[in-house]
């Protein structure tokens, strides 16, 4: 297949994953359930990729499937994770255990929702950083790393006098999670994954969050990879918006694209469906009935059972993906008939 | 108007420091608050986490005793009513939590769980009354048919389901007011709007009055969209007035910060916004609030030797609506 994609923000369409056909499973006493289903997915060279899904989706599992790090009872049952970096094609699902420690922390790095849990909190800032990449590579000398680290951390708006000599506790939850973002980019990796990089963090301090993260993107030209049910977020700061709904990508595209012009009726129903801060006179639609059970899946198109359009091929069939532009995707039996539009304000 | 639940001056401080050695200090976590709900009226009350919405909240369903000022309930002190009155107005103020898992108890169906209050309440007497009764509550919160949901237990339904249930619960003594507090942050994006919505129809059918409380100034605007909103830091409501007027013509400055720091799910929108630079990121902790009035130390508009002196009284632009800042002085 010939690839040709374009996105508006960027000029380069070098991709630096590539997914393909991925499948993740979790074994539950339910049976076999199916989190990740196929899923097919480039990932650019700079840019931020935001995947978005409510629970159950499979969000999180595909982020975590990312780096091969699916706790058990999941596992990868197919597909391929493969790395583009350095003129190498590397699978990661083909790599012997003991280099995909090395492999990830040199070349992706994952932030988690749960900053506070995620430090170690005995021990200070700076021996947390300092044993990170003390670890990595034996040859650093404490004042290399100690200039890197304070550079980082003003790359995340921290006060290095302040931040180093401190215990993960007494940092507030958003210098924490700064913390987190610095840590992280410690071995300069060529992707950051962030799932749910905000949630639990205070509305100015999210602000403050977001306003780093740009600047990194900015300042370091890394791809980013968001994995959030916030479609504030994806607004504020994605280029491209990948959307999923029970294991599968439904809808693919550009930021405006997804937000203005969604030809997947779950995309158009979520714009319809959230409230909005300032407009005036708007019309919202709840979105009937309720998320798929994972465990046993309606036939045919997951959505069908929420969706006003469903016919009867989308009971029977499970549409598959197709491109309407080199870069919007959408996977719906419909899409040709319906005309979705959703002002901009 | 007289409320029909009114808050007087509330203070609500807790007690911190752990061993017999550390010093015990206070933490007032709701500092002088007064709000004033009417019949079938909503008010939301938003604010970020800690501060003092919560605690505002149970306070006001009588869930905590203020420590300082009174709740008052149709004109009357409920912390002054004999024991079959404070009964009384238990049943009258139900609370919403934030979790639905966390608020049902696993055990038991939601029949069982349904039941209960009930019972307790002699609102039946019967098990084939509660049946009868349960399953209308079913069919009011939108569980249909109700057989397929009387017996189940919570694990079995959806967080909309569940959150159904929760609501179903709250009103199925008939309350006046509910407070209901992020009743829809826990559940998904997609299942939020009915339950808002059937929180509202139920609001027309009986007359149900709602403190609303979130984070999400959105879903407060959403909500409250007929009604009123107050803004709280820091245990004390800045600003208060009509929803629309709030939201979409903010007064206060720390209104002004939080509105244009939310992203928005627009893109263009969202990326034009420009954000109003605080002079301090950080948040004071509840054991070190500032003089004066709370938000100086991050405010862009402070008045040295005047903000950071005594609280600011209320100012009011008109009628229904006021501002804590000195800005105001003399306004209106």
């Amino acid at each position: 297949m010939i690839e040709l994609e374009t996105k508006g923000t960027l000029t380069v369409n070098e991709p630096v994953i590539s997914i393909d056909n991925l499948t993740v499973e979790y074994v539950s006493p339910r049976g076999v359930i199916k989190a990740v289903r196929g899923v097919s997915l480039k990932v650019y060279r700079g840019e931020t990729l935001f995947i978005v899904g409510e629970s159950g989706s499979g969000k999180s599992t595909l982020g975590l499937a990312m780096l091969n790090i699916v706790p058990r009872p999941g596992r990868i049952a197919g597909g391929s994770i493969t790395y583009h970096i350095d003129g190498r094609n590397v699978n990661i699902l083909d790599l012997p255990l003991e280099d995909q420690r090395a492999f990830r922390w040199k070349n992706v790095a994952m932030v988690f929702q749960s900053a506070l849990n995620s430090l170690n909190p005995v021990l200070r800032i700076w021996d947390q950083m300092y044993d990170t990449i003390e670890s990595h590579d034996k040859h650093i000398s404490r004042e290399e790393v100690y200039e890197k680290v304070r550079r980082l951390l003003y790359l995340v708006r921290l006060d290095p006098d302040r931040v180093l000599k401190a215990y993960p506790h007494q940092l507030s939850g958003g210098m924490r999670q700064r913390v987190m973002i610095a840590l992280a980019l410690l071995l300069d990796p060529k992707v950051l994954i962030l799932d749910e990089p905000t949630t639990a963090l205070d509305l100015l301090t999210q602000k403050s969050i977001m306003e780093v993260l740009k600047n990194i993107k900015k300042e370091l030209g890394l791809t980013m990879i968001f994995i959030t049910h916030d479609l504030s977020l994806a607004a504020e700061l994605a280029d491209r918006v990948a959307v999923m709904y029970a294991g599968k990508l439904v809808e693919l595209g550009d930021v405006y694209d997804i937000f203005y012009r969604p030809r997947h009726p779950y995309t158009f129903a979520l714009m319809k469906t959230v409230p909005k801060l300032t407009s005036i006179d708007e019309e919202l639609y709840p979105i009937p009935g309720s998320p798929p059970d994972m465990a046993n899946l309606p036939p045919g198109c997951k959505f069908h059972p929420r969706c006003p359009y469903a016919t009867r091929a989308c009971s029977d069939v499970e549409p598959s993906e197709e491109w309407l532009t080199p870069s919007h995707l959408v996977a719906c039996h419909r899409h040709r008939d319906l005309s979705l539009r959703v002002e901009a304000r | 108007m007289t409320g029909l639940l009114e808050l007087m001056d509330v203070s609500v401080a807790y007690q911190v420091g752990r061993g017999i050695l550390s010093t015990k200090k206070v933490v007032k976590a709701v500092d002088r608050v007064n709000l004033e709900l009417g019949e079938a009226q909503t008010l939301a009350l938003v604010g970020e986490s800690g501060c003092g919405k919560t605690t505002t909240g149970k306070a006001a369903a009588g869930l905590i005793k203020p420590t300082e000022g009174s709740v008052l309930f149709r004109g009357r002190d409920v912390w002054k009513l004999d024991r079959s009155e404070f009964r009384e107005f238990r049943r009258s103020v139900q609370i919403i939590h934030q979790d639905p898992f966390a608020s049902l108890n696993s055990m038991l169906t939601i029949y069982k769980t349904l039941s209960a209050p009930l019972f307790q309440y002699k609102i039946v007497s019967s098990k084939n009354e509660a049946v009868e009764h349960i399953s209308k509550l079913l069919e009011t919160v939108g569980l249909v048919p109700p057989e397929e949901f009387i017996f189940k237990y919570p694990h079995q339904l959806s967080g909309g389901q569940r959150q159904r249930v929760v609501v179903a619960r709250a009103i199925s003594i008939n309350p006046k007011v509910i407070v209901a507090d992020e009743p829809v942050s826990m559940i998904d994006v997609s299942l939020r709007l009915q339950v808002l919505r059937l929180m509202k129809d139920l609001q027309h059918k009986m007359g149900i009055s709602y403190l609303f409380i979130t984070h999400d100034l959105a879903t407060g605007r959403y909500f409250a969209s007929d009604g009123y909103t107050a803004v709280m830091y820091l245990g004390s409501i800045v600003e208060y007035g009509p929803t629309n007027s709030v939201i979409l013509d903010p007064q206060h400055p720390y209104t002004k910060v939080l509105l244009s720091a939310i992203p928005e799910p627009d893109p263009e929108r969202t990326r034009k916004k420009k954000v109003m630079q605080l002079r301090s990121l950080d948040v004071p902790s509840l054991l070190n609030i500032p003089p004066g009035c709370k938000f100086h130390p991050r405010c862009p508009f402070f008045i040295e030797g005047k903000c950071d002196k005594q609280p600011p009284p209320r100012y009011y632009l008109d009628d229904h609506r006021w501002v804590a800042c000195y800005l105001y002085e003399g306004v209106g």
